[in-house]
């Protein structure tokens, strides 16, 4: 295939990542407001935001790197999606493995940092009094986060001696018992444990909570530059969903079953989220020190011997 | 005394006092706001004035909608995702919790509360308005990106209310910004302010809700109303 095709497919893969992204959001919040006995937003709210966003009049300026933060977020979105294989097609150069290569599963790892550092960067020129707070609380979560997560993700990398997330999801076709979920019951716990963590929702959404005075950066940012942050929001979290589905429930044959897929883990931290309250970052740190990082440990020390 | 003399000893005595006034060092800056010298990382001394180096203190623009089917496009857009400033200005406030649960539920409108003034694009001025919160009003108002719209709750905004009389608060919001919808009542039901949210998306779907254009337009002369009644104004004159 050639290069343009290459690039066109993983365009096209791309858009339709942001829009199911956007889809599923509405989704679990008109799930919320059905709990909540509500009728909830309409489908269409995601899209209609951003358009609003993207058409405000007047734009504020902080500096250079305040303008960078959301671009950085965006860049990390897309970047994490260029290097995930988001189909599996059967071959290592198919349609929708976009430019997976030897390896990637480390760059992953990375580029879910990413954006959360352009947050911390954007919210040093911000000039809000509280986003230093708010950014160390952010990133201090992280942290407690990362660790179980990449114990679990090492524990995978050594099971099938790969770093490659295409061969990881290869090595796992051919029927359910072949998932991760069931060959390595302590990574996939911990995985599933710390995803909660890493898509940001309650109990462990501190640092984004709208109502938070320590919010940080992200009261500052108006019009476009918060229409890039919800449209990287909504590829993120599908990304991340992509990421647990490919690692531990043997990745999607078809756009159909990563559908149903990302739907059911998504599903899972906003069903959680909806049962229990809002954890302090104290509390949510020991939590990942406690559970998960122990599970992760437990995981590492089984498939090393 | 005749009644002419009097007249002329009171204007003197008011005259009196006014000069004294002018002529008392009474300024109501915050020690914070001062102006004052800082030492720069490289060593040298510079002045800073917060007030007018921390704040832009530019006028604001009246930015004409483009008009055309865009424009048609992207008032629909405004009109069905209504973003609201989460800032109880007086007792009317106390109606806004009630639209958030299962009973009234204005999130089917399209309308959410913000916590920001930046993502906000909607204001409710919840009935009285004190003069210490209208400098607050103010300030907040003027840091909403545009198009930004205003709903006034209840009576207190019309002309007074109840508290026509009081020495603090202010009887009519219109002199000192732009009002889009007002909202009768003391107090209106969730209802009422669900059919103003209503009303407000029928004026930005017909391109009628440009009032921050109209601020922006009349700014010396609401800035004059705003100052006749603000005494201790200590902020810069436009607060992005």
């Amino acid at each position: 295939m050639s290069i343009y095709a290459k690039l066109g497919f993983t365009f096209l893969g791309l858009m339709i990542v942001l829009n199911w992204g956007m889809l599923m959001g509405a989704t679990m919040r008109k799930i919320g407001a059905r709990m909540a006995g509500r009728y909830g937003i309409p489908f269409k709210q995601p899209w209609i935001n951003l358009f609003k966003n993207m058409s405000t009049r007047t734009t504020i300026t902080h500096g250079v790197m305040y303008y960078i933060g959301p671009v950085f977020r965006l860049s990390g979105a897309v970047g994490l999606f260029l290097f995930m294989p988001a189909v599996f097609t059967g071959s290592e150069n198919g349609l929708w493995t976009n430019f997976s290569f030897e390896g990637d599963l480390i760059l992953i790892l990375y580029f879910q940092l990413f954006g959360m550092l352009g947050m911390a960067l954007g919210a040093g020129q911000g000039g809000h009094p509280y986003s230093a707070m708010g950014i160390a609380r952010g990133l201090a979560q992280h942290a407690a986060v990362e660790l179980p997560l990449t114990l679990a993700f090492l524990s995978i990398a050594i099971q099938y001696d790969t770093f490659s997330v295409y061969k990881i999801v290869e090595a796992q076709q051919g029927g359910m018992m072949n998932w991760v979920l069931f060959t390595n019951p302590f990574a996939a716990v911990t995985a599933i444990l710390a995803m909660l963590g890493a898509m940001g929702h309650s109990p462990f959404n501190l640092v984004k909570a709208p109502n938070e005075i320590l919010i940080g950066p992200a009261t500052e940012y108006e019009g476009t530059y918060l229409g890039f942050m919800q449209s990287s929001g909504a590829i993120l979290h599908v990304m991340e969903a992509i990421l647990f589905m490919n690692l531990i429930f043997g990745g999607a044959t078809n756009w159909i079953e990563l559908i149903v897929k990302t739907f059911l883990i998504y599903f899972w931290s906003v069903f959680v989220g909806m049962v229990f309250p809002r954890f302090k970052i104290e509390q949510s740190v020991t939590w990942f020190f406690k559970i998960p990082l122990v599970l992760g440990v437990l995981a590492i020390i089984i498939y090393s011997f | 005394m005749s009644e002419l003399d009097l007249n002329d000893k009171v204007n003197e005595m008011l005259a009196k006092s006014e000069a004294n006034v002018k002529n008392s060092d009474k300024t109501f800056v915050r020690p914070e706001d001062e102006i004052r010298e800082v030492v720069a990382p490289d060593g040298s001394i510079i002045t800073v004035n917060p007030l007018y180096d921390y704040f832009s203190n530019e006028r604001p623009q009246v930015e004409e909608p483009k008009g055309g089917i865009v424009e048609k496009f992207l008032n629909w857009a405004r009109a069905e995702s209504i973003w609201v400033l989460g800032f109880g200005t007086g007792c009317g406030s106390i109606e806004i919790p009630p639209l958030v649960t299962p009973r009234y539920d204005m999130f089917r409108f399209g309308v959410q509360m913000r916590p920001t003034p930046r993502q906000s694009n909607a204001f409710i001025i919840s009935g009285y308005l004190s003069v210490k919160t209208l400098k607050r009003v103010i300030r907040t108002y003027e840091q909403m990106p545009s198009p930004k719209y205003i709903l006034a709750l209840g009576s207190c905004t019309i002309n007074g209310g109840m508290y026509y009389d009081s020495y603090s608060t202010i009887n009519r919001l219109d002199k000192y910004l732009p009002v889009d919808v007002y909202i009768a009542g003391c107090m209106p039901r969730p209802e009422a302010l669900l059919h103003g949210f209503v009303k407000l998306k029928e004026l930005i779907k017909a391109g009628k809700a440009e009032k921050a254009n109209e601020y922006a337009r009349n700014f010396d002369e609401y800035k004059a109303n705003q100052k006749k009644i603000i005494k201790d104004w200590n902020m810069p004159d436009y607060n992005w």
